[in-house]
């Protein structure tokens, strides 16, 4: 049962973030709900890395008698959340001064008064 | 090995390394001298299209090829960073190459009195460049990437009058739209890592079970790349962000979306290949299935975009959901092709949609340029406030026309072709499918003559009475592409015989672009 939870939090961190994106009308709290969603999708691919009792996967610096590679963690699924947090950063920055520009502009942050775009 | 021989070997990762260096070159050019920053963007791309020129004539000789980043020698072959070139990337490559140089043409005169545009310039060359690394990669998690760049780009891009409220309302639509699809499409990675421990397309179309865990990743991949290609019900960023882009980029991010595209068929002809071929072991088959549901929501998008393209009074809004529908005809014809696999009709409908996604990125391409250049001369963008403009704008005039009667599929322009090939095959589906289509067709002819009534003819407005022509560079824009749009409308077997046939083939032989990898390594 245990080893289930890091995916029961995946789940739950992906609706929550779409249950924030769908339903909250504050420009902030949407942007709040895709970092939530990016967390739980980057958790879940080091949920997939992950192996008990494993070491950091660098093969110079194996503590003696570990077995390689089985008893290595996987590489692949770190270097993949590393890249997609990269790319969180460069989403968040952006959408955050989109949103200080609409709300120069508009002078709210409700989504229900921005919508000038219509149809 | 001569040194032609390195050039190609070397193509595939200079196509999308030329554009990238170049886009960061573009600041400190920018400081010397404006026109030569203009001059060597367009050399950028040339140089580019050369190499794809390059790329295409091997690839289409010998076909499919693999470049590998890094570490030749390393024993396992699932975790390597590589581009593997078949005829279907050189098919989509070269329509992105040549959108990107007359996006970059028309450029030159309409952005002239922006501020800015050493941003403008490097923004174009990275999407250009993201769009180019789609359309190359062989691995997922590199499409990831690169998807996601091109996200960051266009939003930049579309928000690029940032002073006009709506240009940041429909940025924002934008990227909030595709980071969530892209995260979704970053899980669905994650999914099929965890099963089969592989990231590059070959390897995992090859070892695909078609699993339950495989379902889901099916129906993720294709509703988030739908949704990036503007496919009804989630097309509603697509004439938000068309519509208020700077119409001298709309052709770029056209290209992108197609990009998306061309995600979906690698999906579900490649990633998806063996599970299709052999779909009929299963009670209800899985290619009618996908097949039929692609079909309906192509309908949907068609009558969507065709009713909503009649109500708008923005000309740039009106030709983004003409889009729309024109993305239906696309999913229309891959759809046919999917549910009736197998059968002889399934070919032409697959060769239709691939020469209907040139002449969609063409036709819309030209409407954009137009209406680009209607607000460039009148600063206006409501149909209501321009009239009689056929007047002082003669050369635009003739290539609204042009555009109106290739969107509508008339003969002998290109829309005609291509169309005539999709309601060929959807009737032998279906022919009621294909008496919608037809009918659209005609709504669409009728909507853009009501569109060119109001804003060419009719009486001159006293403030246009010194209205003056487009300038020299987006005539020249949109004389190329009228152009092309009456070569391929004349001669339609030149480019069906060259690139659409040996994509189409490429796409349905998937075996070839597997064991192209899996024999290469």
């Amino acid at each position: 049962m245990i080893e289930y939870i890091p995916f029961i939090a995946v789940v739950g961190m992906i609706f929550i973030g779409l249950y924030a994106v769908l339903f909250r009308r504050n420009l902030i709290k949407i942007v709040i709900g895709i970092s939530v969603i990016e967390s739980g999708v980057n958790l879940f691919l080091i949920t997939l890395g992950y192996r008990d009792s494993g070491v950091a996967p660098i093969y110079t610096s194996l503590p003696a008698g570990t077995p390689s590679p089985q008893g290595m963690v996987l590489p692949v699924p770190q270097a993949l959340t590393l890249t997609s947090i990269v790319i969180g950063v460069a989403v968040l920055a952006l959408m955050l001064s989109l949103v200080m520009h609409i709300y120069r502009k508009y002078g709210t942050l409700d989504i229900r008064k921005i919508r000038r775009l219509k149809e | 090995m001569t040194v032609l021989d390195l050039l190609i070997e070397h193509a595939p990762a200079l196509i999308v390394a030329i554009p990238l260096f170049g886009a960061f070159l573009m600041p400190l050019v920018s400081r010397v001298n404006e026109k030569l920053r203009n001059i060597l963007a367009l050399s950028i791309i040339c140089l580019t299209g050369f190499f794809i020129w390059l790329l295409a004539t091997d690839v289409l000789a010998r076909g499919p090829r693999l470049y590998i980043f890094g570490a030749k020698n390393l024993a396992s072959p699932m975790v390597r960073i590589l581009f593997e070139v078949d005829s279907m990337s050189i098919f989509m490559i070269t329509i992105t190459v040549i959108l990107a140089f007359i996006a970059l043409v028309y450029s030159w005169s309409f952005m002239k009195e922006h501020d800015g545009l050493d941003k403008y310039y490097t923004l174009v060359l990275l999407l250009i460049a993201s769009t180019l690394g789609m359309e190359l990669t062989g691995d997922v998690f590199n499409f990831f990437v690169f998807l996601e760049i091109s996200c960051i780009v266009s939003c930049a891009l579309i928000a690029f009058f940032i002073s006009e409220g709506e240009a940041l309302e429909a940025a924002f639509k934008y990227i909030v739209v595709s980071s969530i699809g892209a995260l979704f499409i970053l899980f669905a990675i994650g999914l099929l890592y965890a099963q089969y421990d592989a990231l590059n397309i070959a390897t995992l179309a090859q070892v695909l079970k078609y699993t339950f865990l495989d379902k889901i990743v099916l129906v993720l991949l294709v509703v988030v790349l739908g949704m990036k290609a503007g496919l009804v019900p989630m097309h509603m960023w697509l004439p938000d962000s068309y519509g208020r882009a700077p119409p001298s980029v709309t052709l770029i991010i056209i290209g992108a979306t197609l990009a998306s595209f061309y995600g979906v068929l690698r999906v579900i002809f490649t990633l998806y290949g063996n599970v299709l071929s052999n779909a009929m072991r299963f009670a209800l088959p899985v290619n009618v299935l996908v097949g039929w549901i692609l079909i309906a929501l192509a309908i949907i998008s068609i009558i969507v975009g065709v009713i909503m393209a009649l109500v708008q009074t923005d000309l740039m809004r009106l030709i983004a959901f003409a889009a729309v529908a024109e993305v239906g005809y696309m999913f229309l014809a891959i759809g046919t092709s999917i549910a009736a696999l197998g059968s002889p009709y399934a070919t032409t409908a697959l060769q239709g949609g691939l020469l209907h996604l040139l002449n969609d990125a063409l036709d819309i391409g030209l409407l954009f340029l137009v209406a680009g250049a209607l607000y460039y001369a009148t600063k206006k963008r409501l149909l209501d406030d321009i009239s009689g403009l056929a007047r002082n704008m003669k050369y635009t005039t003739v290539f609204f026309i042009i555009g109106l009667l290739a969107v509508a599929g008339m003969p002998p322009l290109n829309g005609f072709a291509s169309k005539f090939l999709i309601y060929e095959s959807v009737y032998q589906l279906n022919p009621i499918l294909s008496i919608v289509a037809i009918l659209c067709s005609i709504l669409m002819l009728a909507i853009f003559v009501k569109v060119f009534y109001a804003a060419f003819l009719g009486p001159e407005l006293p403030g246009f009475k010194d209205v003056k022509e487009a300038p020299r560079s987006m005539l020249l824009a949109m004389g190329l592409v009228a152009g092309l749009a009456i070569f391929i409308g004349l001669f339609p077997n030149i480019v069906i015989d060259t690139l659409v046939k040996p994509a189409a083939d490429a796409l349905v032989n998937h075996a070839q672009y597997i064991s192209t990898v899996i024999g290469g390594i």
